[in-house]
Formats: structure tokens, C-alpha cells, sequence
């Protein structure tokens, strides 16, 4: 058994110096993930993804280790404590999804001069010593246009459906939305409502605006929302529209069920919660010693009518879609950002 | 000696400084990194804005009412830091200074109408933060450079011919504490404010004006208030309309922990002081200790009410 084992360890260390010096030098790195919320699915989902890639760097001997932290409640001041309670335990590098753009710049600044390489993604971190992997939601708004334009070339009467009102994530879609309604003048953005991200207010929402307006061709959204749009749409006894879906479960599978009874055709886009496993090899690719550049964009993860399936498969009941990255990914998405 | 010691009396003004003490070596064995200049620094550096905060609630408790607007108003003072004092000094200041004497006008509406102080500054709570946001609708600004550069600055002083260089936290919290306790535990007014608390049929028959006393004492919190809110933008150097959300529970908590009572003017400074650090660091050790952020809120919760319990024991002796 000792033998055995000794083998393996044998050949685990050939097989590392055999793969080359790239590796090497980040095993003894500790990386961690300072997150500031964790209250809902994607979150979760995030974390979820964390873990299991991490876990399995940590298992190859690619990082030492890398463990996720995350405060309490979504609270700046929390996170700046739990930033510099970070740079005392250590850390090579820290992952961070923020609180707040601006207001943690004061502890991320603290980590870079403590030389610890700074990562922030999803909520970014304007402080210039730090990488950022921001989510362009101003694309994310204007490509369900883009979309639509070749879905529909005549046009029509369009729904919009927004996220939490005052949220900075909220403002950017809307704004690609409009200007894609812009680019695309045959389309006319005939309402907006607020429907919180949630399908339950969405519907509402929906219900709400539906007996004031002319026939509607397309609904455009921000995710998590497509589901409670259809079901407002359904009870209110008007046709089913074109709408755009985010990647949520429960519309991937109201998708599903209309593709198979009729045809229906859309497709889905949100960011996939794996972007945190996506932070985590650039921040061992700039531990690595790669030039990285400071702002990078996640890509998206788009679901069209020919790859539905396969996505619905991969994701869990009540959940988003999702896909870990891979160091590979990270290259290829530093390069692009060059 | 001994007796003395034992003493009820000085274990209870001894509970925080001991509870400080144990939880500092507790954070020195788990983590030796933290005993260090730099390391102090940074974790006691959050402590300089919640110890004002809790010495701001201290005064609203010393006249036995309770403020629950303490962490929406720091957040506005950011705030207002952040973008109106950096664009346009005087301005700025003019607003800081409205700021105490909405808190001046508060204590007067409460006193004068004889309305219950936790209703009235609940709903101030959404007024602050309401103003806030319309000041700085998406976190960001800047703090002036100034502010940022107190909140940097490096204290050094020679000592028996050593160069002593205490942390910027450790001398701003014995800066803060020294001058409260001269105001507050030593001046002839002082014991007035706190007997006001105590006892203010007595004080008021002396010939003391009620009002102007809740008003002074509302006004010290607005100011510690607004110092609170300027220090901490000079350490996140932006704010954010929420960036102090959590400190009305922390400053209460710190004032209860550092041997303050919620009726009777009972309180103390120092303790005070001491409390808003035990708190922060309660939280780091936490985090040294890897306790899942589940159960992170419910442990600090935790050693809040064993300090809490020592305290009870200790009164329970002396009431014995």
C-alpha cells in the first residue's frame, strides 16, 4: 500500500515537471475570494463553481490554496475589514466581487502595496492597481436587438422589462437597449416596467402595463424575468410574443415546452455565475508572471435554439445556466482583451 | 488590596479592557502576522469611525434615549464628504454643519413633545439615507486629501530616547477617549449632562434647562456623527449611500460593551472606545478562526452576550 502510494507520488511529480515550468511556479500561492453576497441563485451558483474548480487546482497542485470568502451582509465596510483581515492571513492574490465600485478602493489599494495581485470581476473595483473583468451589460442590452432585427426585419411595438430601479446594472442594459431600439429604428419600445429580476413581480408587472398597450411583438429583458412576462402574456389571453430569456431554469424550460408543441423560437442571454472561476486563473496567470491587461470583458453565455437542450441539461432545478472556466479560457480571454 | 481587586466595582470597569485583552491574544496566537505595526494597523484601522460613532451613541444614551439613525446619518455625512466638501469647501461645511443642527433640533422635538426618541430617529434613519442618495445617487467621489491624509498620518514620539511608533488607530482611539472622558467625566457640565440621565426631575428642579441639555447632547452626536462619517472616507477615500448601514447595531453594542447602560446616564468613554474595538476585532478573529460567514454574525453575537453575562455576574455579586 505504502508502495503504491509512493508510486503515484512518483509519478505525480514526474508528470508536474514534465508539463512544464508554467505550473511550478504558482503551486506554493495562496489565492482567496473575497465575495460580498450570497443571498441568491447565481451567487450561489458562483460559489458552487468556485469550489469545485478550486478544489480540483488545489488537488493538481496548481495553487496551495483557495478558499471563498463572504461577508455576512452586502456591506462595505464589512468587506473592507474582511479585505485587510485577507492581506494579514497572506494571500498571494485576491479575488473580489464588491460591494461597491468606488467605496472599497481604500482596502484594495492596501492589498496592492502589500504586493498582493487584486482581481475583481462582476462588481468591479475602479481602484487603478487592480485587474477588472467587467460585464459589458450595455452589449447585453443592445444584442437581444441586434437579434430581434434579424428575427423580425419589419419590426413592431417592443416591452421592456427592467431590472431594480437605482441599480447601476439596471441603468447600463436599459441604455443598450435603447440605443440598440435606436440602431434598429423599426422597432418602437412601447412600455417599461420595472420587474426586480424576479419572475413573480415581473408578471405583475406585466399584468399590469398589458391592457394599455397595442400588440406587442417582442419582450426584451434583463433575466430572470421571461418566465412571469410569458405567464402575464398567457393570462391575459394575447398572443405569445417573441421573448428574450436569461438563462434562468424555469425559462429555459418554458422554452422547451412551447419549442416542442410549436415551434417557438428565441434565445437566452445572461453572464454565466462561473465568471468567478474565470477571475481565478487570470489571478494565477498574473501570479504566473503572464502580462495581463488591467480591463478585461467576460464573454457571455448565449443559449440559441439548436443548443437548448444541452444547456437545460446542465442546469439545476430553480438555478442559471452556467460553465467553469478553464485555464485555457482565461488565455484565450486575455489575449482577446490585448 | 486584594478586596479591592475583587471588588465588584472595579471588575465591572475592568470587563472591557480584560475582554479586549484576551480577545487580542486570542487573534495573536491564531494569527502571528497581526502582531505587527502593519498589522494593527490594519485591523484596528475600521475602528477609528465606529469608536465615534459609539461615543456619538453614547451621548444619545447618557440622556437615556436611543438613536437608530447613527449608521443611515454617518452614511450621508460620507456622503456629503465625498462629493460636496471635495467640489465646494464652504458649501460642505455649511452642510456638515446643518447636519448638527437637524441632530441639535431632534433632541429639542424630542424633548419638547415628549416623543419616544427610538420612533422619531427610526424614521430620521430614512430620511438620511433618502438625502444621501440623492446626493450621491451610484457609490463614488472622492474624499478631499486632506481627510485622507489625517486618516495616513504616522504618529512618532520619543520615549526614554526610543522612537515610538504607535499605530494611527491605537492613538486616535486614546485621543478620542481622553477627550470625551475630560468633557463628559470631569467637567463640572458634564456631570450635568449625566445626571440628566440619571436623575432628571432632580436636575431639572436645579434649575437646569431639560431642553438645552437634550439639545446639547443631540448636537455631540451629530458632531461625532459627521466625524465619524469623514474618517471613514478617508479610509475607503468614496463613499456610498449605505457605507454605514450596520453601524447603528455596532455603536449601540459598542456603548453597551464598554460597561454603558441604556437608562440611568451610566456610561463611560473609554469603555466606550474600547467597546467599538473589541467589536471589530471580534469580527477579524472570525475570519483568522475560517468560521463559515453563516455563522460569522451569530458568533460576534456570541461573545456580545458572554461579555454581556460576565457583566450580569458582576452585578449580581454586588447586588448580593
Amino acid at each position: 500500500m505504502m508502495f503504491k502510494k509512493t508510486l503515484i507520488a512518483a509519478a505525480a511529480v514526474g508528470l508536474t515537471l514534465a508539463s512544464g515550468a508554467a505550473q511550478a511556479d504558482t503551486s506554493g500561492k495562496k489565492i482567496a475570494l473575497s465575495n460580498n453576497y450570497a443571498g441568491n441563485s447565481w451567487r450561489q451558483a458562483m460559489l458552487k463553481s468556485w469550489d469545485k474548480v478550486t478544489s480540483k487546482a488545489v488537488a493538481d497542485g496548481i495553487v496551495a490554496e483557495a478558499p471563498a470568502f463572504t461577508t455576512a451582509e452586502n456591506q462595505v465596510t464589512e468587506q473592507a475589514a474582511q479585505i485587510q483581515n485577507l492581506i494579514l492571513q497572506g494571500y498571494d492574490a485576491i479575488v473580489i466581487n464588491a460591494a461597491s465600485p468606488d467605496a472599497l478602493n481604500g482596502a484594495v489599494k492596501q492589498a496592492c502595496d502589500a504586493g498582493i495581485v487584486v482581481v475583481s470581476f462582476d462588481g468591479v473595483v475602479t481602484e487603478p492597481c487592480a485587474w477588472r473583468i467587467a460585464v459589458d451589460f450595455k452589449t447585453m442590452g443592445s444584442i437581444q436587438l441586434d437579434y430581434l432585427a434579424k428575427r423580425m426585419p419589419k419590426g413592431g411595438n417592443v416591452l421592456e422589462i427592467r431590472g431594480l430601479a437605482g441599480v447601476f446594472v439596471d441603468d447600463e442594459i436599459s441604455a443598450g437597449i435603447h440605443a440598440g431600439a435606436k440602431k434598429h429604428s423599426q422597432f418602437k419600445i412601447v412600455g417599461s416596467v420595472h420587474g426586480n429580476w424576479a419572475q413573480d413581480v415581473s408578471q405583475k408587472a406585466v399584468a399590469g402595463i398589458l391592457p394599455s398597450l397595442p400588440e406587442v411583438k417582442a419582450v426584451v429583458t434583463q433575466g430572470g424575468d421571461g418566465y412571469g412576462a410569458a405567464q402575464a402574456f398567457k393570462a391575459a389571453g394575447r398572443p405569445t410574443p417573441l421573448i428574450i430569456m436569461g438563462n434562468r431554469h424555469d425559462e429555459l424550460t418554458w422554452w422547451k415546452e412551447q419549442k416542442d408543441a410549436n415551434g417557438y423560437e428565441t434565445m437566452s442571454v445572461s453572464i454565466a455565475p462561473g465568471v468567478g472561476t474565470l477571475a481565478f486563473w487570470v489571478a494565477q496567470q498574473i501570479l504566473d508572471g503572464a502580462e495581463v491587461p488591467k480591463d478585461m470583458v467576460v464573454p457571455f453565455l448565449q443559449i440559441d435554439q439548436d443548443n437548448l437542450e444541452q444547456n437545460l441539461a446542465n442546469t439545476e432545478a430553480g438555478g442559471v445556466a452556467n460553465v467553469e472556466y478553464s485555464l485555457d479560457d482565461a488565455k484565450a480571454t486575455i489575449a482577446a482583451s490585448k | 488590596m486584594k478586596n479591592y481587586l475583587l471588588s465588584p466595582k472595579f471588575m465591572r470597569s475592568a470587563l472591557p479592557g480584560v475582554s479586549l485583552a484576551i480577545l487580542l491574544m486570542a487573534i495573536f496566537y491564531t494569527q502571528p502576522r497581526a502582531m505587527s505595526y502593519f498589522g494593527l494597523n490594519l485591523m484596528l484601522q475600521y475602528t477609528v469611525p465606529i469608536a465615534l460613532a459609539t461615543i456619538a451613541q453614547m451621548f444619545i444614551l447618557t440622556v437615556n434615549d436611543l438613536d437608530l439613525s447613527i449608521g443611515p446619518f454617518v452614511g450621508l455625512t460620507a456622503c456629503i464628504g465625498a462629493t460636496l466638501l471635495q467640489t465646494d469647501p464652504v458649501f460642505g461645511v455649511m452642510a456638515l454643519l446643518a447636519c448638527i443642527a437637524a441632530y441639535a433640533g431632534l433632541g429639542a422635538l424630542i424633548h419638547w413633545r415628549n416623543l419616544p426618541s427610538i420612533v422619531v430617529t427610526l424614521g430620521m434613519s430614512f430620511v438620511w439615507l433618502g438625502i444621501a442618495v440623492l446626493i450621491l445617487p451610484t457609490p463614488g467621489g472622492t474624499a478631499p486629501a486632506w481627510i485622507k491624509a489625517i486618516m495616513g498620518f504616522k504618529v512618532t514620539f520619543q520615549l526614554f530616547g526610543y522612537n515610538v511608533v504607535p499605530p494611527f488607530p491605537v492613538f486616535a482611539a486614546a485621543i478620542i477617549a481622553i477627550v470625551v472622558h475630560l468633557g463628559l467625566m470631569r467637567s463640572s457640565y458634564g456631570v450635568v449632562l449625566r445626571g440628566a440621565g440619571g436623575n432628571p426631575r432632580a436636575i431639572s428642579r436645579a434649575g437646569w434647562s431639560m431642553l438645552k441639555i437634550k439639545m446639547t447632547m443631540f448636537a455631540l452626536a451629530g458632531l461625532f456623527g459627521v466625524l465619524a462619517g469623514l474618517s471613514l472616507i478617508g479610509l475607503t477615500s468614496a463613499a456610498d449611500a449605505h457605507i454605514a448601514d450596520r453601524y447603528t447595531l455596532y455603536s449601540i453594542a459598542g456603548v453597551i460593551l464598554g460597561g454603558g447602560e441604556f437608562v440611568g446616564g451610566r456610561v463611560s468613554p473609554a469603555g466606550a472606545v474600547i467597546g467599538a474595538m473589541t467589536l471589530t476585532l471580534a469580527g477579524s478573529f472570525l475570519i483568522f478562526l475560517r468560521i463559515s460567514p453563516d455563522w460569522q454574525v451569530g458568533a460576534q453575537g456570541g461573545i456580545l452576550i458572554l461579555v454581556l453575562a460576565l457583566r450580569a455576574l458582576i452585578n449580581w455579586r454586588e447586588a448580593r
